[in-house]
């Protein structure tokens, strides 16, 4: 599916310092019984954001007002566990575009680049950082630039730069995804076929 | 130039080298299960275009079933919904789909091996983390996202960054007691959740020598729990007597050419890994983790730790130690559960009911334990019929259910409510993974078994009798 390209990003961001925050935690398994992809932003952090009579709880910082912004930044380790892409749906269709942190599981990282979610790898030091800048003041921007690899704390012009390999860079500048790629490599995987061992 | 295991299976299914990108690998096996695949069809179907290889794909039903009662229609219209979506997406692409109820049916990295789907050598995907299991026969498999199923059902073909390469080794024997499961939750809570992220990892020493092919699944099963994209063990004479005959690997001619390549599959001795680690089995105790991540694991005679001794954020501890009720220093011998759980793609095979039975042998369940044992598939279930492991069971007072995910993750009405204690034989011990604000201890059969009996977390070695091995 294509999905909006990505350039430069500005917005106030919203912080998780917790690690290993895992995609049971990001969207649980009992709502992944859709066929289509629609609504999972509804139930991003399900269970930190709502009590199970669904009243919402009240210092999780997605029910915090003070917090917004199309950035989401999170401790180390962020999106282990299962594969459900829908952990990265329920982040995009919730409104990030961009999520940060010092460290991702393999995963989650490729899931978010295929749907159009920036991954920004960060040193443990900058993203301390951006949690000092959020605390200081919670409309602090971040800006995110792609095409430079760079994300700065616009506050103090602290800035820091991340990879991205240059395949998956042009596909999110331009809203391009694997499969338009693949489709078009029909020879060559044909003529693979021919010789493939199994 | 010498290579490792990894690198042989690898390179040889590489279409082509995108320069300063991921790397376009051809895909042997395609696992699809209900609940990762319908948006990927509905993609195929916006693209107007159909599934390129049906015969190299292979459909089952299993994380979304009850596992009670299959017979029957399922009850909630989701789920419901979920099933008739995969049913008819396989009938119009050709797929086999073995649903509730079909002979084949179970959980997708059960079946996979069951029907000879799995074979060394083979690259194999599917829509679920825990796919790295297959790594046990020598193939290179790992999970992926719906995206990468829709690219994968298109095309044969997926797009990713090669790995780095790691090797664990473990030396010497197991203890009395020490199962595969043990030696996985011993290894993560050494190398951490994410300390193999970004590796395929291989498993070799004597350790993994001598182990079952069910126990070799068992610790690939478990090695995205560290982070890495996979396991692998190369292949050996064990390897081809568990797969020689079953329904879809190769027979006759084709079967000694693919023995003669089957047989390449082993890294070079000179082979250089990216990181390579090194343990005694001797260590290792039976396992039982505390907390909510896998990595969360210690010797089940330990104390839990103190945070400032284990790596991580001291907020993220507390907050994991709060959510468990648990506290540092506490042992963990001794606790009272609610919960036991046999089954899951990690601990649902013939050998977990064998370990299982021979502890609760001439023993009752405990009065306060709820137990759900969950075969990993109907032919599991018929073997530990005719086995006669049923029988001991019953004695015992459990019952059997029907295959399928089921209490692993919780999807279906096999939820351990909020606050109680579950053993889980499965692989995550995230928060509310088995329901919501339901508590886990990760464990192996046997402490599982000790449990289900005493009530309470206790060492499987004080009910192990002479007989037992
Ligand atoms: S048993 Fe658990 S881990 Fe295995 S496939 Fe099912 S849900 Fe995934």
């Amino acid at each position: 599916m294509a999905y909006d390209k990505f350039n430069i990003l500005k917005s106030t961001a919203v912080p998780l310092p917790i690690e290993n925050v895992d995609t049971d935690q990001i969207i649980p398994a009992r709502f992944l019984k859709a066929t289509e992809r629609k609504g999972f932003g509804d139930n991003l952090f399900r269970d930190w954001r709502y009590h199970p009579d669904d009243t919402p709880k009240e210092h999780f910082v997605l029910n915090n007002p003070i917090y917004s912004g199309k950035i989401l930044v999170g401790g180390k380790n962020f999106g282990s566990g299962s594969s459900r892409e829908h952990a990265a749906w329920a982040i995009y269709d919730y409104g990030f575009r961009c999520v940060v942190s010092s460290f991702f599981a393999d995963i989650f990282r490729g899931n978010c680049l295929n749907i159009g979610v920036l991954p920004v790898q960060v040193s443990a030091e900058f993203l301390q950082k951006i949690f000092e800048a959020i605390e200081a003041d919670p409309k602090a921007k971040l800006e995110i630039s792609l095409p430079d690899q760079s994300i700065t704390i616009l506050a103090t012009g602290e800035k820091e730069q991340f990879d991205i390999n240059g395949y998956k860079k042009d596909n999110m500048l331009n809203g391009f995804d694997d499969i338009d790629y693949l489709l078009n490599l029909k020879e060559e995987i044909r003529a693979f076929e021919k010789q493939a061992p199994l | 130039m010498s290579k490792t295991l990894f690198d042989k299976v690898w390179d040889s299914h590489v279409i082509k080298r995108i320069e300063n990108g991921p790397e376009v690998l051809f895909i042997d096996r395609h696992l699809v299960h209900e609940v990762t695949s319908p948006v990927a069809f509905l993609g195929l179907k916006n693209r107007g275009i159909k599934v390129l290889h049906p015969e190299r794909t292979f459909a089952t039903a299993d994380h979304n079933t009850p596992t009670r009662n299959q017979h029957l229609p399922v009850k909630d219209p989701l789920s419901a919904n979920q099933l008739k979506a995969l049913e008819q997406n396989a009938a119009e692409h050709g797929i086999p789909y073995w649903g509730l109820g079909h002979e084949k049916n179970g959980i997708v990295h059960v079946i996979g091996p069951e029907n000879g789907i799995t074979v060394p050598g083979a690259t194999i995907v599917c829509g679920d983390s825990h796919t790295s299991t297959h790594g046990a026969f020598g193939a290179i498999a790992f999970g992926i996202g719906t995206s990468e199923v829709e690219m994968v059902l298109a095309t044969q073909c997926i797009m990713q960054p090669k790995p780095k390469r790691m090797r664990i080794n473990i030396h010497g024997e197991l203890s009395r007691g020490v199962t595969p499961k043990d030696v996985a939750l011993y290894i993560i809570s050494r190398l951490t959740t994410s300390g193999a992220t970004g590796y395929f990892v291989e498993y070799a020493g004597e350790v993994f020598r001598n182990m079952s092919m069910e126990g070799r699944m068992t610790v690939c099963n478990l090695s995205i729990e560290m982070g890495a994209r996979g396991g692998m063990i190369a292949p050996d004479e064990k390897t081809f007597a568990y797969i020689k005959g079953r329904e879809f690997t190769p027979k006759g001619a084709a079967w000694d050419k693919a023995m003669a390549y089957w047989k390449t599959l082993k890294s070079d001795e000179d082979a250089i890994f990216d990181k390579e680690v090194t343990f005694n089995g001797a260590d290792i105790e039976p396992m039982i983790t505390y907390g909510t991540n896998p990595g969360m694991g210690i010797g089940i005679s330990h104390g839990i730790p103190q945070a400032n001794m284990v790596e991580g954020g001291v907020a993220t501890y507390k907050k994991s130690l709060e959510y468990m009720d648990f506290h540092e220093g506490e042992n963990m011998l001794g606790k009272k559960i609610d919960f036991v759980f046999l089954g899951s793609c990690t601990n649902g095979r013939i050998e977990d009911f064998r370990a299982f039975a021979q502890i609760v042998k001439g023993h009752k369940k405990a009065d306060n334990v709820t137990a759900w044992l969950v075969p990993g598939s109907h032919k599991v279930e018929a073997a530990i019929r005719e086995e006669g492991l049923l029988d001991i069971l019953e004695e015992a007072g459990f019952e059997l259910r029907e295959p399928g995910c089921s209490a692993c993750l919780a999807m279906n009405d096999d939820k351990i409510p909020a606050g109680k204690y579950a053993v889980s034989t499965s692989n995550r011990n995230f928060e509310g993974r088995q329901g919501p604000g339901a508590r886990t201890l990760l464990a192996s059969p046997l402490v599982a078994a000790a449990a289900a009996i005493t009530g309470k977390v206790t060492d499987p070695r004080e009910l192990m009798t002479m007989e037992t091995v």
